[in-house]
C-alpha cells in the first residue's frame, strides 16, 4: 500500500557551532530503500536523529506516517540500528538474547513483560539472521561484523514498518560490509520495510538502494540511482570521472 | 561470645535485618548506576545528606524524625544533579561535583552556626548501624518494599535507558522520568544508607557490589543478583567481624565488599582467561 512512510519540509537544525541542516524537504514512500550520502559533516546523521526526535529541530517540520514529529507515539513501527561502536558500553553484562528482546519494548504496555511467545519471536530472529548460536554470549564478546547482526536482529524484531540506519557498517570490512548491504536489501524486499540507510559508501550504496539522497547541509540532489548517475548536478559536484566510478555497479 | 551468642541480641538482629535490606537496594541500584556512568552520584547525595542532617539538628530533630528533614532535600536535590546534567550542558560526574560541594560546605557552615560538630553529626559521617533503632528498622523495610517494587515494575525500562538512552528514546520509553525515578530511588537509598556505613563510605555501597558482578555475570538479571547477593552477604560477615573484633562496622562491611570484589576478579581470570584483559 503506497503512502508518505518520511516527509519533511524545510527542516533546518542547528548546534552550537552553527547550522547543520538547512531547508530540507523530501518525502520517503512506503517499500523505499533510501542511501543517505554526503561528506563528513554533512548533516547526515543528524537528518536521522532529527526524524527519530533525538535532535531539536530549529524551522520546519518532520512527520512520520503521516502523523507530525511531536504528535507521534507509534514507536513500535521504527526499527533503529545507531552506529554500534559509539553505543556498545564493552563491560555491559548483557547476553545477546537479553539484547534483542529490548526491540520488543516498543510494542509492550506499562508493567512491560515479555512473555513465551516474545522469547520464541527473539529465537526466530536470531535464526534468520544466523546468529543463533550467539544467543548466551555477551554483546562485549562478539566481533564487530556479529554484533552488527544482533544490533540489527533488536531494530526488527518487532516487525518495523520503517528501518533507520546510520553508518551500520563504519566498523566492518568491506567483505562483511557487502553482506550487511545485501541483508538489509532482502529484508526490505521480504519483508515491505522502507529502509532509511546513512553511509559513506556512495558508489555500494547504489547497488542495493532504490533512491539517493545526497546531503551537504542542503538537499543536493534526491531521486533513484540511474538519476544519480546522470544528474548533471552530480556530474559538477564530483566531475564525470569520479560519478563514472560511483555509478559503475558490480 | 560465639555467633548464636551475637545473634541473640536485639541490636544485632535489628542491624542485621535492616542492613540486609539497605544492602539489598543499593547493590541492585548500583547496577543501574554503574552501567549508566552515575556510580559517583552516591558520594554526591552523601554529602547533600551531611547537609541537610546538619540542618535537621540545628532545628532539634533526631534519629527518624531527621528524615523529616533530610529526605525532601535529598530527593530535590538528586533532581538538581539530573536537571544539570540534561539542561545545564555537563556531565554527570560535574553535577555530581557542584551538587555535592553545596551540600557539604552547607552543612560545614550550619555546624559552624551550631556550635561545631557534634556527636550526633559524626555519627552520620562515619555510620552506627549498631545504634539503629526498632522504627529505623521498619522505615528500612517500608521503602525497601517501595523501591524493590518499583525497581520490578520499571525493569525492563531501567535495562533500557542502562543499555543505550539513544535506543530507549525511539523505543517510545520516556528517558527522563525513567532517569528520575532511578535517581529518586537512588536518593531515599542513600539516606537510609548513610546510618549504616555513613556519608564518607556510602557510595562503597552502590559501587562495589555492581562492580563485582559485572566481573562475573553472564546476563543482566544476573548481574543484578548477583549485585544483591554481594551487598547483603558483605553486610552480614562485616556486621559479624565487627563485633567478634571490636572493629567498626562500616569499616567491616567495606572491607568484606572489597574482598568479595578482589574475589571475583581472581574467578573471572581463572573462569573467563580470554576475557579477563
Amino acid at each position: 500500500m503506497p503512502g508518505k512512510i518520511v516527509s519533511t519540509e524545510l527542516l533546518s537544525c542547528s548546534y552550537r557551532e552553527g547550522r547543520v541542516l538547512e531547508d530540507v524537504s523530501f518525502q520517503v514512500e512506503r517499500g523505499d530503500y533510501v542511501g543517505i550520502v554526503g561528506p563528513n559533516g554533512s548533516g547526515k546523521s543528524t537528518l536521522i536523529k532529527a526524524l527519530l526526535g533525538l535532535v531539536t529541530i530549529n524551522k520546519g517540520s518532520a512527520s512520520l506516517f503521516g502523523t507530525p514529529l511531536s504528535d507521534f507515539r507509534d514507536w513500535h513501527k521504527l526499527g533503529y540500528l545507531p552506529q554500534s561502536l559509539h553505543l556498545v558500553n564493552p563491560v555491559f553484562p548483557a547476553t545477546v538474547h537479553e539484547t534483542v528482546g529490548l526491540g520488543l519494548l516498543s510494542l509492550k504496555r506499562f508493567p512491560k513483560r515479555l512473555n513465551r511467545a516474545d522469547h520464541d519471536k527473539i529465537g526466530v530472529i536470531l535464526d534468520e539472521l544466523g546468529i543463533s548460536d550467539l544467543k548466551h554470549k555477551l554483546i562485549g564478546e562478539l566481533s564487530g561484523g556479529q554484533l552488527q547482526r544482533v544490533l540489527l536482529a533488536r531494530a526488527i524484531v518487532n516487525d518495523p514498518e520503517l528501518l533507520v540506519l546510520d553508518e551500520p557498517t563504519a566498523a566492518l570490512d568491506p567483505e562483511t560490509r557487502g553482506r550487511f548491504y545485501a541483508m538489509i536489501a532482502d529484508i526490505n524486499r521480504s519483508r515491505g520495510v522502507t529502509v532509511l540507510l546513512v553511509t559513506h559508501d556512495s558508489g555500494v550504496i547504489g547497488e542495493y538502494a532504490s533512491k539517493m539522497l545526497y546531503l551537504d547541509k542542503k538537499l543536493l540532489f534526491y531521486g533513484s540511482f540511474d538519476e544519480f548517475c546522470c544528474s548533471p548536478e552530480m556530474s559538477s559536484l564530483f566531475g564525470e570521472h569520479s560519478q563514472h566510478l560511483m555509478c559503475h555497479r558490480h | 561470645m560465639n555467633i548464636l551468642e551475637i545473634l541473640s541480641y536485639g541490636f544485632i538482629q535489628r542491624a542485621l535485618l535492616a542492613g540486609t535490606l539497605i544492602a539489598l537496594l543499593c547493590s541492585v541500584l548500583g547496577v543501574f548506576l554503574v552501567l549508566r556512568r552515575l556510580s559517583l552520584i552516591g558520594d554526591g547525595l552523601a554529602h547533600v545528606t551531611f547537609g541537610s542532617t546538619a540542618i535537621a539538628l540545628a532545628l532539634k530533630l533526631y534519629s527518624a524524625m531527621s528524615l523529616l528533614v533530610t529526605m525532601p532535600i535529598v530527593l530535590l536535590a538528586s533532581l538538581g544533579i539530573l536537571k544539570l546534567t540534561e539542561k545545564g550542558r555537563l556531565s554527570g560526574d560535574t553535577a555530581i561535583g557542584l551538587v555535592s560541594a553545596l551540600g557539604i560546605s552547607a552543612g560545614i557552615i550550619l555546624a559552624s552556626v551550631g556550635g561545631g560538630y557534634n556527636v550526633d553529626l559524626l555519627s552520620f559521617l562515619f555510620g552506627n548501624i549498631l545504634s539503629i533503632r526498632s522504627e529505623e528498622v521498619v522505615i528500612a523495610a517500608l521503602l525497601c518494599l517501595g523501591v524493590m517494587l518499583l525497581v520490578t515494575l520499571y525493569y525492563h525500562e531501567l535495562f533500557a535507558i542502562s543499555f543505550s538512552d539513544e535506543l530507549a528514546k525511539v523505543s517510545g520509553i520516556h528517558t527522563s522520568f525513567i532517569n528520575s525515578i532511578l535517581v529518586l530511588l537512588t536518593a531515599l537509598s542513600v539516606v537510609l544508607a548513610m546510618k549504616l556505613v555513613g556519608i564518607m563510605l556510602i557510595s562503597s555501597l552502590l559501587i562495589v557490589p555492581a562492580a563485582g558482578a559485572l566481573q562475573l555475570a553472564r546476563g543482566f538479571k544476573a548481574c543484578i543478583i548477583l549485585a544483591a547477593l554481594q551487598g547483603c552477604s558483605s553486610v552480614i560477615i562485616g556486621i559479624v567481624i565487627s563485633i567478634m573484633s571490636n572493629l567498626p562496622a562500616s569499616a567491616s562491611i567495606v572491607m568484606v565488599n572489597l574482598l568479595f570484589f578482589a574475589a571475583a576478579c581472581v574467578t573471572r581470570r581463572i573462569i573467563y582467561p580470554k576475557n579477563s584483559n
